[in-house]
């Protein structure tokens, strides 16, 4: 099931950018043309970019440069190839994602566990209501806040200034856990829920009125035996909020002037530069694949009844 | 042709069970009923916003840039003079226009491919449903950025790219509402007695996967409105002129926020707030139509209280 998908997400990214209405040669002819006082003439440009060729062949061409030599092309404006930016970018946006996951299941786990055990209290309603207020407010307003309000109340701006891990690691650390907590509200309001609902279903069930019967504990109980079987399902809602973490790194790098992967297809946007955006989206796309796949495996392993379906 | 009675009285129940669903939403969910407030509010600021407006979209008042609220200008002013107010209420018009158009395209996308692909299943279903994973694994605000990129920004790309790439990812669930429904006896009589497909699946099969095509919608207009805002902050939503919510928090007004944070505060307060309220509506919608998630809420509740503190024994 996954080599077709990654083929059709070849195909789309492929042929979207040829198939959509304006053709990218005349914008770039325009370009060339503000950017560097050269003329380029249209033919020009297709015979650079490969685009003269019939395009099944362009396909055939890109595609087979890019398993055979792992070329990914090279960016139009730079004429280096892609993957040089790529891999200066990519640890960026991955430090900043994970960094954003972890720190939104330390927010949401112990709050919806807690909110599912002493469900309607006040302790309860205060959690869901942070919930929807995190799923609420905007991740892009939230950033700018967190920047222009310090800075006017206290003089202090978070450092905007990229240090990478291997020069100064605490600086590093230091630098991105605001972007990374300011990324991870979003993502932490919807898993809160998620675990919230698990908790409740679980402990309704026959096992869990046995172990309450037994005399356990409610601390064993939920710990021991309620948590186990309600993580599971939240497990599979994390390749969801993957994708959308995705387009919070694009916006969170952006403000806090990171120099990710998000900054790299935006910059390549505004450019039109679509042999790395076809590369980034493309990178992004199977790194998703492959980690929803890891998460459909990690599922059964988890949850050893889904095997004898 | 219809007969006079059986068509008054499908009429008359249609319209007492939505006086009934509005009567259990004011009395089961006091949270929704705001989102419902919340959201009516902003559904009318967008139609009248030329009324609601003290002044014009984008009038400068040069002399007054900058302020802080104040008699004249409630909300205060941005770095060109314009009234905030006014402004945020020109961006709700622009938030209700891009948020319901493109719900609408979505709901119409998800349920062409949900009840094509779940109702003729097989070779067909197989091929489409790979498209809809590729979609589906694609990072959605950087499909949007790009194919806005390249088309050029404004509000009708706009509509059309997330009202498509969100439809696409909502077929899910009325695919697989539609196969449980094929399944009834009802559509199978349907089928026995020679119906056309085409009225099968408006007829037999549309009106039964409603709950489901209201739920997604209500999902995805929050998804939508924050998306939108999100593109015009990064410059591919909505065009500058336009008082979009998020291209105000954007460009050249983050620098003048150091000195007028009230330019950003009001912006993505009036967002938050109409996200949240459509959330909470959307919620209780779906917890008043989902009959799986009905009323099995409170028990674990009493549970706890009984063996805790054996009110049996």
């Amino acid at each position: 099931m996954i080599i077709p998908t990654v083929w059709i997400v070849t195909l789309i990214i492929f042929f979207m950018i040829r198939l959509i209405p304006g053709t990218v040669v005349d914008l770039m002819g325009a370009e060339f043309q503000q950017v560097s006082q050269a003329q380029m003439g249209t033919q020009a440009i297709e015979h650079a970019l490969g685009l003269d060729k019939p395009i099944l062949t362009q396909y055939g061409h890109w595609i087979g440069n890019m398993i055979l030599h792992g070329d990914l092309g090279n960016s139009l404006w730079k004429g280096t190839p892609v993957i040089n930016d790529i891999l200066k970018r990519w640890p960026v946006t991955v430090e900043l994602g994970l960094m954003g996951i972890i720190i939104s299941q330390l927010i949401a786990l112990p709050i919806g566990i807690y909110s599912a055990i002493r469900q309607d209290t006040w302790g309860d309603y205060l959690a869901r209501s942070f919930a929807i207020l995190s799923l609420s407010i905007p991740t892009f307003w939230l950033a700018t806040m967190v920047i222009v309000l310090p800075s006017i109340w206290w003089n202090y701006a978070p450092p905007l200034t990229y240090i990478p891990f291997n020069v100064d690691p605490v600086g590093n650390l230091k630098m991105f856990i605001i972007p990374a907590v300011v990324l991870s509200l979003s993502m932490a309001g919807a898993i809160m829920r998620m675990v919230r609902t698990m908790m409740l279903e679980v402990m309704r069930q026959d096992y869990i009125r046995t172990a309450w019967a037994k005399g356990l504990k409610e601390r064993v109980i939920v710990f021991r035996h309620a948590i186990k079987n309600a993580l599971i399902p939240v497990v599979t809602i994390l390749g969801g909020q993957l994708t959308l973490l995705v387009g919070g790194t694009v916006i969170i790098e952006n403000i806090f002037q990171l120099p990710g992967m998000g900054q790299l297809v935006l910059s390549a946007a505004t450019n039109r530069d679509y042999t790395v955006i076809t590369a980034v989206m493309l990178i992004f796309a199977v790194g998703l694949v492959f980690i929803n796949l890891t998460v459909d495996l990690t599922y059964g392993f988890l949850d050893r009844r889904i095997q004898y379906r | 042709m219809v007969s006079n009675s059986p068509y008054k009285t499908t009429e008359r129940k249609s319209h007492s069970s939505l006086v009934n669903f509005l009567i259990r939403l004011i009395r089961e969910k006091p949270l929704g009923t705001l989102g419902a407030f919340i959201t009516l509010l902003m559904l009318f600021t967008g139609i009248f916003a030329n009324y609601l407006a003290p002044y014009g979209v984008n009038e400068p008042h040069l002399s007054n840039t900058l302020e802080g609220p104040s008699l004249r200008f409630l909300l205060g002013t941005d770095n060109l003079g314009r009234d905030m107010l006014s402004q945020v209420i020109y961006g709700a018009r622009i938030s209700m226009i891009v948020g319901l158009c493109a719900s609408t395209l979505a709901s119409f996308t998800e349920i062409f491919i949900g009840i094509l692909s779940g109702y003729f299943g097989g070779v067909f279903d197989l091929i489409v449903q790979r498209f809809v994973d590729a979609v589906m694994c694609l990072p959605g605000l950087i499909l949007m950025i790009v194919i806005i990129s390249i088309v050029g920004p404004g509000m009708l790309p706009v509509i059309i790219v997330l009202g498509i790439t969100m439809g696409i990812g909502g077929s899910r669930v009325i695919r697989s509402v539609t196969m449980s429904v094929k399944e009834n006896v009802y559509t199978q009589a349907a089928v026995a007695i020679g119906c056309p497909t085409k009225r099968i699946l408006i007829r037999h099969i549309l009106p039964n996967i409603a709950a489901p095509i209201i739920i997604n919608f209500s999902t995805i207009l929050p998804g939508v409105i924050l998306t939108e805002d999100s593109l015009s902050f990064l410059g591919y939503g909505i065009p500058p002129p336009a008082p979009s919510w998020g291209g105000m928090i954007s460009g050249n007004a983050r620098l003048f926020m150091f000195r007028d944070p009230w330019m950003g505060i009001w912006p993505g307060l009036s967002l938050s707030l109409v996200v949240y309220g459509v959330n909470m509506f959307g919620d209780a919608i779906r917890d008043l139509l989902d009959p799986r998630l009905r009323g099995g809420v409170g028990r674990y509740g009493l549970k706890v209280k009984k063996v805790k503190y054996g009110e049996d024994t």
